[in-house]
């Protein structure tokens, strides 16, 4: 079984306020936030590379700064993603295809580039939820009560706490299953997926939960990065 | 790199740290898969140890007995997922005369900086020992900092003690006496190894020994040529006392329990018989390797060690660790070790 670490950086950051560049690229502690999240797969054992994908326009900026940390490096490349999450997904496994080459048993373990705070035990239980599944997604129990509303303007349902949870991220996919699942939906059900591991679960493919951390936080909005700033000591 | 550091705040309540770090240089990335917990760990835990001196290291990651496997090396040395043991003395200068534990300017961790409950730990390549895989399991590993402690102890009475080694003394049905007993019966097959405890169920584990007593049930005969006092703690001057009292002429001890309050020692009959008494504390890198060395001279000595392991606790939380350290506390023979998240 082959691994390949999928570190998405899509995103432009447009909820993190006028800051003008993409959340990711932000300074948190001694590095942008993308190095340390890029390191923690780096430094682990398990992975073929770390392919890291980016907006076309912010490929080469990733590479000076990743290559600041890592040299010319062929275990971290950086790449350009798609349109939508699942586009940038789909990039990946299609670079791993060109490149290294692809069979039944290739892993993708994707990751926002934007929770630096992920932990070596997420990785590890990601890596070993994969031998038993074709996906598994990271959670964390719900600690707020859910309030389901259809309109926005008065509650639909409540659903029970216990059987709720936040998604974190990694999500770890057979590549070629994923592929094969995502092309075989029509265009109209790609726009409404609201995640990757829902082309799992509309086709009823059991996805194993792994348990995530508080501490493996999203750093979405500015008072993320003020969050993120606290959580690191000294 | 964004490292977890799992410290203790204050006794018995452990802390979650995320810590920047850099991982350039030479050093060596470890994780920790296996570490076991030492009395000393629990001191600081149980909060026994004099409040300044808690106030002073607090919060400090604690444990200094760990293994692990190689995360990354920048020096390409050390291939990832090589099993290693993990040294905690940590030297910053080189002394042509004295041993890198001895030495004041060295740190120490788990004392003096912070210990192994983290992550991955950054270790100067000197630290880091590599073993084979499948020669000694993790959890053994794990422990094997003690064994090197009796090695080093044991190195250090080879250039010290004279040569009639008929009768070797341990005092200690612990851990510690079990360790430096079961070392001495590989490295002195010639020798009679006698081990004196206060626990007939403890001692019946030194199976190995050539004989063991009850520290109140001695044969008035018994005499022996050298000791080793593995007691510790209030034990000690009980131990020594009675080493006095057995060892013929110009025998020599050496001091290995620690103790937190001053010992009384009967003076006038260690100058009647000429004895050396001889403090032994640590180990460093060499004696990581002898001990490694004897382990594959004597493969049955970590199938001995392993009857050592107590309970294994999966850790993969901070309350797992304290849970761990609460058990711990309560007497038992054996050690308790903690499998660090999901590590083989």
């Amino acid at each position: 079984m082959k691994f390949y670490a999928v570190i998405l950086a899509g995103g432009v950051g447009k909820r993190m306020g006028n800051v003008g560049k993409p959340k990711q690229y932000l300074q948190l502690g001694s590095k942008p936030i993308i190095v340390h999240t890029v390191e923690k797969f780096a430094i682990h054992p398990g992975f073929e590379r770390v392919l890291v994908l980016t907006p076309a326009e912010w490929v080469e900026n990733t590479k000076d700064i990743l290559r600041k940390s890592f040299g010319d490096s062929e275990h971290v490349i950086v790449t350009e993603g798609g349109a939508q999450r699942n586009d940038t997904v789909m990039a990946a496994i299609d670079w791993i295809e060109q490149h290294d080459g692809i069979d039944k048993d290739t892993v993708i373990v994707t990751h926002d580039a934007v929770r630096p705070f992920i932990s070596e035990r997420i990785i590890e239980d990601n890596l070993a939820a994969m031998k038993d599944y074709d996906a598994c997604d990271t959670v964390i129990p719900a600690a707020d009560t859910i309030v389901v509303s259809d309109e926005g303007e008065e509650i639909t349902t409540i659903p029970d706490r216990k059987t709720m949870f936040r998604g974190q991220t990694p999500q770890s996919f057979k590549a070629l299953r994923l592929r094969e699942l995502y092309t075989s939906l029509s265009e109209k059900d790609k726009d409404w997926l609201p995640d990757a591991c829902s082309i799992f679960t509309t086709k009823n493919i059991p996805v194993k939960l792994v348990a995530g951390e508080e501490e493996n936080i999203k750093v979405t909005y500015p008072a993320d990065l003020r969050m993120a700033q606290a959580l690191i000591a000294e | 790199m964004l490292n977890t550091i799992y410290r203790l705040a204050a006794p018995r309540r452990f802390e979650k740290v995320l810590v920047d770090e850099s991982f350039h240089g030479n050093e060596v990335l470890v994780r920790p898969t296996y570490v076991s917990i030492c009395m000393a760990d629990q001191r600081y835990f149980l909060g026994t140890r004099d409040p300044k001196v808690l106030e002073k290291k607090l919060p400090m990651a604690l444990v200094h007995e760990a293994s692990g496997v190689v995360q990354y090396d920048p020096t390409g040395r050390l291939t990832p997922g090589t099993p290693v043991l993990m040294v905690p003395d940590d030297p910053h200068e080189t002394d042509p005369v004295r041993a890198e534990n001895y030495l004041r300017s060295s740190t120490f961790a788990g004392s003096s900086e912070d210990g192994f409950l983290q992550e991955l730990v950054r270790l100067d390549p000197h630290r880091v020992v590599p073993i084979e895989h499948g020669e000694v399991s993790g959890q053994t590993a794990a422990f094997t900092e003690l064994v090197s402690v009796s090695m080093h102890a044991i190195s250090r009475f080879e250039v010290t003690a004279h040569s009639d080694r008929a009768t070797l003394g341990v005092w200690g049905d612990g851990n510690l006496g079990y360790i430096v007993s079961l070392l001495l019966t590989r490295l002195y097959p010639d020798s009679q190894i006698v081990v004196f405890g206060r626990s007939r169920e403890k001692l019946e584990n030194f199976t190995f020994a050539s004989a063991t007593y009850l520290t109140d049930d001695i044969p008035d005969d018994l005499q022996v040529d050298h000791g080793f006092e593995c007691a510790g703690g209030n034990g000690s001057a009980d131990a020594i006392a009675q080493f006095i009292s057995l060892v013929r002429p110009e025998g020599t001890l050496m001091l290995m329990g620690v103790s937190e309050y001053s010992q009384p020692i009967e003076t006038r009959m260690v100058l009647e018989k000429g004895l050396r008494l001889v403090g032994s504390s640590r180990s460093g890198r060499k004696d990581f390797e002898n001990t490694l060395a004897l382990y594959r001279e004597h493969p049955e000595t970590v199938r001995y060690l392993s009857r050592l392991i107590n309970a294994v606790y999966d850790i993969r939380n901070v309350d797992d660790i304290t849970n761990c350290f609460e058990m711990d506390s309560h007497p038992h023979f054996g050690k308790s070790i903690m499998k660090m998240s999901n590590q083989g």
